[in-house]
């Protein structure tokens, strides 16, 4: 059974603080979603209205055709797992498992069955009668997605998973987590402050800031089509410059900076979304080249080595930008030169009010 | 390597364990004294007065009265202290700090005061029978010890448990029982045992709230020192004693002692 989660103009607040404001958000059937974050962003508030361990002020929580809004959290049937793993700490791996049959009246022996079926999914047989003081954190983690998938329920939703493991095991994790989801076809929800995470393994992501949605998209949009400044910074656009455009040259569009330095940028290349709009680089999306050009006369400053490329602080007219030059050709600390912006490494963005 | 120790260092080590032990040791040696006044080195030896708790009456009442009260006084305790704990511990951010320390007050303020003021309410004021306010006395004495070391436990536990076996199915009151209480059982006895201790050699408390026809041991023991001044004092302080001891060396066996220090 696979069913959309829907969530309408929530609102939630503790006591006179607003931590969600009109939140409205869609996963579909079979979709994993992440809501990205930092902390306070009101992720986690998100997926404890949705689990009912939180009332919302306003709006309506919908899983398929059932109004969960004001349904207790233990009649939602969602399946949780915790950054912390929360397993029971006075059961078994298997009973830890069974625990939710038994909630559901399935008989001893069926309910066996089905967890000892479960711990071989996420390949904990030989583990199954330890207890979770017993079990390392990634195969605790393991105990607790079967946990949540033995109930087979039509929602999983996971709090920082993986936050409590470390790098390499994190990796593996999300692999199991996102091959267990899919062969199941659960619609997911995925709370996380971490970027690689949540654009590897989502269909979907939702960038969150002070209780809102900034933008919801693919992973690959949300990396090379930021919707706004936020995001834009959030996903790596180190640089936002402030400009103006004051004139158009033919095919090109002339636009000044802060600071009074000017750059001509060709219309087929970028889209300029009004008079007044921020240009927001990567690092590698400002081509460094020597010598004044036609594109931001600036001075190099600091030089650090990535291993990949160095890396130039800037000073341009409107502030210190970073840039990244190639290898090939280290300059020196003060050399004048001109960054052109590359139009795959660049977005323009409207000026918000 | 050896290291020195200073000569005095373990003079003063050995006076402070004698000061510490040597009235336990003449207690135990004044009760097994085959005379009738109370006595110490012992002359004779003789369990008699260890036979004599049992054959005076007053002694076999009491003691019945102060193992009940202990036991159904710490359960009472229990029954409010166990939720007041959950409540501080699973509510911390809620509920505001000064609230923790109403649950230790009983502890904080003179004993006497506590009995002096638990006579006036319970038995005078709203007219309890004395078993009854004896009962309630108890109770209220021995809270601190439930809320504190129930607490302890609870302050090391993951709420997130709670609202997995919720999201599982369990209700609220359901996921109480079956994810939270098995996690804490140890605090629990612990508690129990701390409280059942207190309750069992309380005098101050007990001494406003027993009367005609109702008395507990310690306060029995009070009354007989008046009239008789006979070794039996002394047995029935083993007898506290060594029931406190036998306590604590269950706890030491199965808990671990720094469990009721955490």
């Amino acid at each position: 059974m696979t069913v959309s989660l829907t969530l309408d103009n929530v609102s939630a607040h503790y006591g006179s603080t607003k931590v969600l404001e009109d939140l409205s958000l869609h996963v579909g059937e079979g979709e994993l979603v992440s809501l990205l974050g930092s902390s306070g962003c009101g992720k986690t508030t998100t997926l404890r209205l949705v689990a009912g361990f939180l009332q919302p002020t306003a709006g309506t929580i919908r899983l398929g055709e059932r109004d969960l809004t004001r349904l207790p959290a233990h009649a939602r049937n969602i399946g949780l797992v915790f950054q912390t793993y929360a397993l029971f700490p006075h059961l078994s791996v298997r009973d830890n498992v069974a625990f939710g049959l038994k909630q559901r009246g399935v008989g001893r022996r069926e309910r066996i069955r089905r967890a000892d079926d479960m711990i071989a999914r996420v390949g904990l047989e030989a583990l199954a009668d330890r207890h979770p003081a017993n079990l390392s954190g990634g195969q605790r983690q393991r105990v607790a997605l079967a946990r949540a998938l033995v109930i087979e329920p039509p929602l999983l939703m996971f709090d920082e998973p993986l936050s409590n493991l470390d790098a390499k095991l994190r990796v593996d994790m999300r692999v199991e987590i996102r091959r267990l989801q899919q062969a199941n076809g659960t619609t997911a929800v995925y709370v996380t402050h971490d970027q690689e995470e949540a654009f590897s393994i989502s269909d979907r992501v939702a960038i969150m800031n002070a209780g809102r949605i900034m933008q919801l998209d693919t992973p690959e949009v949300l990396y090379s089509k930021p919707a706004n400044a936020f995001v834009a910074d959030f996903v790596g656009f180190e640089n936002m410059l402030k400009m103006r455009v004051v004139a158009e040259a033919g095919d090109a569009v002339r636009a000044e900076m802060e600071g009074g330095a000017t750059i001509d940028l060709p219309k087929d290349r970028f889209a300029v979304p009004g008079r007044d709009f921020l240009l927001a680089a990567r690092p590698e999306g400002l081509l460094v080249v020597e010598g004044a050009g036609a594109g931001i006369p600036a001075r190099l400053g600091l030089r650090t080595y990535l291993g990949r490329a160095y890396q130039y602080q800037c000073d341009t007219p409107g502030g210190t930008v970073t840039a990244n030059g190639p290898l090939s050709m280290p300059m020196e600390q003060g050399t004048p030169v001109s960054l052109v912006p590359q139009p795959d490494q660049c977005c323009l963005l409207p000026v918000e009010a | 390597m050896q290291t020195r120790t200073h000569p005095l260092l373990v003079a003063f080590s050995v006076l402070v364990f004698f000061f510490l032990l040597s009235p336990l040791v003449i207690i135990v040696g004044s009760a097994l004294s085959d005379t009738s006044y109370l006595t110490f080195p012992p002359q004779g030896l003789t369990l008699h007065w260890f036979q004599n708790i049992f054959e005076i009456s007053a002694f076999r009442r009491t003691m019945i009265t102060s193992f009940t009260l202990a036991v159904g006084g710490t359960a009472l305790s229990m029954l409010i202290g166990i939720p007041a704990a959950y409540a501080l511990a699973r509510y911390r951010v809620e509920v505001p700090r000064f609230m923790g320390n109403v649950f230790v007050l009983p502890i904080l303020i003179p004993e006497i005061v506590l009995g002096f003021s638990l006579m006036k309410s319970l038995a005078t004021g709203m007219g309890l029978p004395i078993t009854l306010s004896l009962l309630v006395g108890h109770a209220l004495l021995v809270l601190p010890y439930c809320v504190r070391v129930v607490g302890a436990s609870l302050n090391n536990f993951d709420f997130s448990i709670e609202e997995a076996a919720v999201s599982l199915g369990c209700t609220r009151t359901k996921a109480f029982f079956v994810a939270v209480l098995p996690n804490i059982q140890a605090g629990i006895i612990a508690g129990f045992i701390l409280a059942f201790i207190t309750s069992l050699n309380d005098v101050s408390v007990s001494i406003f709230l027993t009367g005609p026809g109702v008395s507990t041991l310690p306060i029995q023991l009070l009354a007989h020192m008046e009239q008789f001044f006979d070794p039996t004092i002394a047995s029935v302080s083993v007898l506290l004693m060594f029931v406190t001891v036998a306590v604590m060396a269950i706890v030491e066996r199965t808990l671990g002692l720094t469990f009721l220090t955490k």
